[in-house]
């Protein structure tokens, strides 16, 4: 189907049903509405096609991210982006399958570029295609390091890997307990086993003896990320006799441990995350209450004194006015930058072709950002290698940075007070 | 490991074992009767707590005192779904019913999330944290009142099927279909009736669930799973079966996270399943049929 | 349940069958990339429909764990491509093994410990979660951090290391399903077909006359078995990535039965049929929730839902026994 007829079914919507019961092509007609229509015959927008998890068990974090895709077009022109980004923005539902298939569709439906999609399955499968039509493909949030290890042309990356992620989060680890001056002896280490949990629990095992941390490590437990229920794994915990908890999560399990811990009435020095979601995000504050505070997420997160997420910030806040930046700023700053980022080698290339595009892209340097760390930039293999960890701690009911210096909000507060102690 | 930790660990299985088989007692007791599997329980439950989480945000309420009114809205949804959609198919095979019920499935997870949207969402009772400790036992004061609830719900199932017209009505009707129909028992009524009794108790273990898990759209699957996984353990159609089916479960799932990884700690279970089935298909407490 | 006919093909449906290859070996040449993906998705679910309709259509054993076979074809061939190098044109004949071992397993405790009915699909559910689970933990196979296959080149078609554009893709899948349509065609005409109707219908009576049950519904298992690891092959190096939880899981099982239910269940046609009406359907869906700027996440899937339920309620036996009444294929055989 070209758009030739795209663009026929749309005008007559009488076609919709009769399709339906009618030939193979012609019901793939409907499915093929060429979704791009709002600046068709201008000159020179820039098709982003932005692919992400809207629904399925990723819903949360698919939605997320589609704020930061929203407040970019706005943004970027306020700030001095001469370009025009038409987006499509649609749902894989948590299917890889169907992630693939969305991939085609876009690229299909003209898109020059894509974006997306919050999950490291979804990201090898739209890499494929993205390579096959020689399309560049921003991944805005995935993990798995071979994603970027296949020596795809066309594949960029503007998150850290797994393994960069977990190398961060340590080497911050050993800079907090310098900075406050108590260091565990012990830990144990709970990581959730799904893709992620166990990509970073790997990352963990290879770091750990090179980067001389201070503690060691008594039993590492792993526990299924559909876990109804923590108070084996806590139990567990708790009788290892660890000073610290080292914790890889997601969010629901995050939630559960730490209420399971004030259950079974478990104190360690403190609870440290290396680089997970989880702990910083809305529904941990809501749902825990006192008992979120002080825990330690280093994880990439917005730089509160840079200029530009300042006006993310703004931007997010005028146009959803009922959701807690706090809450999202991790997708919607990684989101936004992905944006930026395209609409940035757009400006340079000049050309909406594929390969322009690409190279475009690899000689991106873009030094003011949303995150925290050094320039965007990508290495050969489309990899980014800025992106630094900030330590947060939760505090007041909202992650704040303590370290890096150059960022920080509040001083980092450790051995953390009691369950009992608190406010 | 110090035997203390074997103990607690236990007891809290005891305790959580409780509410998965009042969750799996709807799903016998609809079987038993209806002869349907189905496979939509773990989303009914999700609805419940979705229930219990609004109403707690409205009024208030302690989500064990509203477990009155969601068992009874749960019982209208049942007796309906039965009436107007579950009847027809009761004498289908049942892949047919399976597919049937899978699409209810599917559409009352998405409808949840269109209108509560992807975040999970909880119930936040003034004893969420606070535990009883007898020696070296640590009980959760949540999980204990939950396993009460849920054995009350469960004691007064067990006396309506033995004392009540009505409960012999649908005991006679399972026991003989054809038998009930020449007495001049309205069958449909009666079958309608325990699909409704038996969303009643789904809808009671998910205000209980809902003190110990947050609530997301996702969540049904994997408790309809559950709910099968405990309800063949004890015996499909038995309802003692599932309460012990729950309790096996609750116990061997947190014992095999001491002793396994944890996040193998399912595979003990479906084990378990293999392992009753081919020993004992009908399950530990069933009839043989 | 409307059952397999004996009867020879006749021309007329001979001329439809021959007309809907050729069709489907042209389309490559005239649709766009977007939708050969949708039509090679649609090929997917035909042919691993029908591989599960030999084991519950033909022989009325009701498997809901069949995405147990397609996963394990799917990392045997993988790893053996991963760890030793061996093509995956040599390494199907291993997926092939493993699967007729998990199925024979499977089946000999389950029918000598005379497990039948819906106890015999939890069995099945059962086995491809103990599966799952376990393969989470497989570290050779890269656990549930996943398993990637290098994507090393595509610009020419290698067949036997499976490595080569979209459309040598589809054309490997419409050989599997047409390939698997012959062999069940073959069968449903044969003596095999004949026990298996007997053995669906009523199986007392078809021990009765001295049918071999047992033997018959082993043979029906392994092959469904042996047929959807072929699947699983194909999957492993189409996507070149394979997490536990997203080819194991109920999910995939539930995807894998809906086309045959929904198209004609023990019928050859109806695996075909479902596939392409229910992949439509969501595309079409999709379509139009794009076309009318319906944004909210979950409408398509409640949308798709009510489809099901309505097809489910008013077309018991699915859609392709009612169309073949329509289209006067009736007395031509059951296709």
């Amino acid at each position: 189907m070209t758009s030739t007829s795209s663009k026929s079914a749309r005008r007559l919507p009488g076609v919709t049903r009769r399709t339906f019961t009618g030939s193979a092509i012609a019901a793939a007609a409907v499915a093929g509405v060429a979704p791009f229509n709002i600046v068709r015959g201008q000159a020179a927008a820039l098709k982003v096609g932005v692919i992400l998890p809207k629904s399925g068990p990723q819903a949360f974090f698919g939605q997320s991210c589609q704020r930061g895709i929203d407040i970019a077009p706005a943004l970027l022109a306020e700030m001095g982006y001469n370009v025009k980004l038409d987006v499509t923005s649609v749902d894989f539902e948590t299917n890889v399958d169907l992630a693939r298939s969305r991939a085609e569709k876009l690229v299909n439906d003209g898109a020059h570029v894509l974006i997306g999609p919050f999950d490291s399955g979804a990201a090898g499968a739209i890499a494929q295609v993205a390579e096959q039509k020689g399309v560049p493909f921003m991944i805005n949030i995935a993990a798995a390091p071979q994603i970027t290890e296949q020596g795809y042309k066309y594949v960029f990356r503007n998150f850290p890997t797994a393994p960069m992620l977990i190398g961060n989060g340590l080497s911050l680890m050993k800079e907090f307990f310098k900075a406050t001056g108590a260091t565990p002896k012990t830990a144990v280490f709970m990581h959730v086993n799904d893709t992620f949990g166990q990509a970073s629990a790997r990352g963990v095992e290879a770091l750990f003896p090179r980067l001389d941390m201070p503690f060691k490590i008594l039993e590492t437990i792993s526990y299924d990320p559909a876990a109804r229920d923590l108070s084996v794994e806590v139990a567990k915990a708790k009788a290892s006799g660890a000073e610290m908890v080292m914790l890889v999560s997601r969010l629901n399990d995050s939630i559960l441990l730490v209420r399971e811990m004030v259950k079974q009435r478990f104190e360690p020095m403190g609870i440290i995350s290396p680089g997970s979601p989880g702990m910083y995000e809305e529904q941990f504050f809501t749902t825990l209450g006192k008992f979120s505070e002080y825990c330690v997420t280093n994880v990439p997160w917005y730089n509160p004194k840079s200029e530009i997420a300042q006006k993310v910030a703004g931007a997010f806040r005028k146009q959803f006015p009922n959701d807690r930046l706090i809450g999202h700023i991790f997708n919607v700053g990684f989101s936004f930058e992905s944006m930026m980022i395209v609409a940035d080698a757009y400006q340079r290339a000049k050309s909406t072709n594929g390969q322009a595009l690409a190279e475009a892209l690899r000689a991106t340097k873009i030094d003011k950002r949303v995150m925290i760390g050094g320039a965007i930039q990508f290495n050969e293999k489309g990899q980014a290698t800025t992106i630094a960890s900030a330590a947060l701690q939760n505090r007041n009911l909202e992650p704040k940075v303590v370290l890096p210096a150059e960022a920080q909000e509040l001083k980092p507060v450790f051995p953390v007070p009691g369950w009992n102690n608190r406010g | 490991m110090p035997i203390e930790l074997y103990l607690n660990v236990a007891l809290g299985g005891v305790l959580t074992g409780l509410v998965y088989g009042l969750m799996a007692l709807g799903l016998s007791v609809i079987f038993g009767v209806v002869r349907v599997v189905n496979f939509a329980h773990g989303e009914m439950m999700t609805l419940a707590m979705y229930a219990a989480v609004m109403l707690f945000v409205y009024f208030k309420l302690d989500p064990l005192l509203l477990m009155l009114p969601i068992m009874a809205a749960l019982f209208l949804f049942g007796y309906a779904m039965q009436t107007a959609v579950i009847n027809p198919f009761i004498t289908r095979p049942e892949h047919s019913q399976f597919i049937l019920l899978v699409a209810i499935a599917i559409i009352m997870i998405n409808s949840l999330l269109m209108f509560f949207g992807p975040n999970a969402r909880n119930v936040l009772v003034d004893y969420a944290y606070d535990s009883y400790q007898i020696g070296p036992i640590l009980l959760d004061k949540v999980r204990v009142i939950a396993a009460l609830a849920a054995l009350a719900v469960a004691a007064a199932l067990f006396a309506f099927f033995r004392y009540a017209p009505t409960g012999k009505a649908i005991r006679a009707c399972a026991d003989n279909n054809r038998g009930a129909l020449v007495v001049g028992l309205n069958v449909k009524r009666l079958y309608a009736l325990t699909f409704g009794l038996g969303s009643a108790c789904v809808g009671a273990a998910g205000c209980m669930m809902v003190l110990l898990v947050d609530v997301t759209p996702m969540l049904g699957p994997t408790y309809t799973l559950l709910a099968f996984v405990i309800v063949i353990v004890g015996g499909l159609g038995s309802m003692g079966g599932a309460l012990l089916g729950g309790l096996l479960v609750g116990v061997s799932e947190a014992l095999a996270g001491l002793v396994l990884t944890p996040s193998a700690k399912s595979m003990v279970t479906f084990a378990l399943l293999i392992l009753v089935l081919l020993l004992r298909p009908q399950g530990l407490l069933g009839r043989k049929a | 349940m409307s059952g397999p006919r004996r009867a020879a093909p006749g021309g007329r449906a001979r001329v439809l069958l021959g007309l809907l290859l050729a069709l489907l070996m042209l389309l490559p040449f005239v649709v766009n990339p977007y939708l050969l993906s949708v039509l090679t998705l649609i090929l997917y679910l035909a042919y691993v429909g029908q591989a599960w309709n030999v084991m519950m259509g033909f022989a009325g054993q009701l498997s809901l764990g069949h995405s147990l076979y397609v996963g394990l074809g799917a990392y045997v061939s993988a790893a053996l491509f991963v760890h030793y190098g061996v093509p995956p044109a040599l390494g199907f004949l291993a997926a092939i093994l493993v699967a007729l071992v998990f199925g024979a397993a499977i089946g000999f405790l389950a029918f000598r410990f005379g497990v039948s009915g819906v106890y015999f699909a939890l069995l099945t559910i059962a086995f491809a979660e103990f599966t799952r689970i376990g393969f989470d933990h497989f570290d050779w196979v890269g656990g549930s951090g996943g398993f990637f296959l290098k994507v090393a080149q595509r610009d020419y078609n290698d067949l036997v290391n499976l490595r080569g554009s979209p459309e040598m893709f589809y054309y490997l899948l419409l050989a599997m399903t047409a390939g698997c349509f012959l062999l069940c065609h073959r069968l449903m005409q044969s003596r095999i077909g004949f026990y298996w109707l007997a053995i669906r219908e009523d199986q007392e009576a078809a021990q009765a006359v001295g049918i071999d049950v047992f033997r018959y519904k082993m043979l029906a298992v392994m092959l469904s078995a042996a047929l959807a690891s072929l699947a699983g092959v194909f999957t492993a190096f189409f996507n070149n990535n394979l997490f536990p939880f997203q080819i194991f899981g109920i999910e995939k099982s539930i995807e894998i039965i809906l086309g045959p239910i929904i198209g004609g269940l023990g019928t050859l046609f109806g695996p075909i049929l479902g596939a392409f009406v229910l992949t439509v359907l969501a595309e079409g869906l999709r379509g139009t929730m794009e076309a009318l700027g319906v944004v909210l996440p979950g409408v398509k899937q409640v949308f798709y839902g009510i489809c099901l339920l309505f097809v489910i309620m008013f077309l018991p036996h699915g859609i392709w026994p009612s169309l073949r009444r329509r289209l006067g294929l009736d007395s031509d055989g059951g296709r």
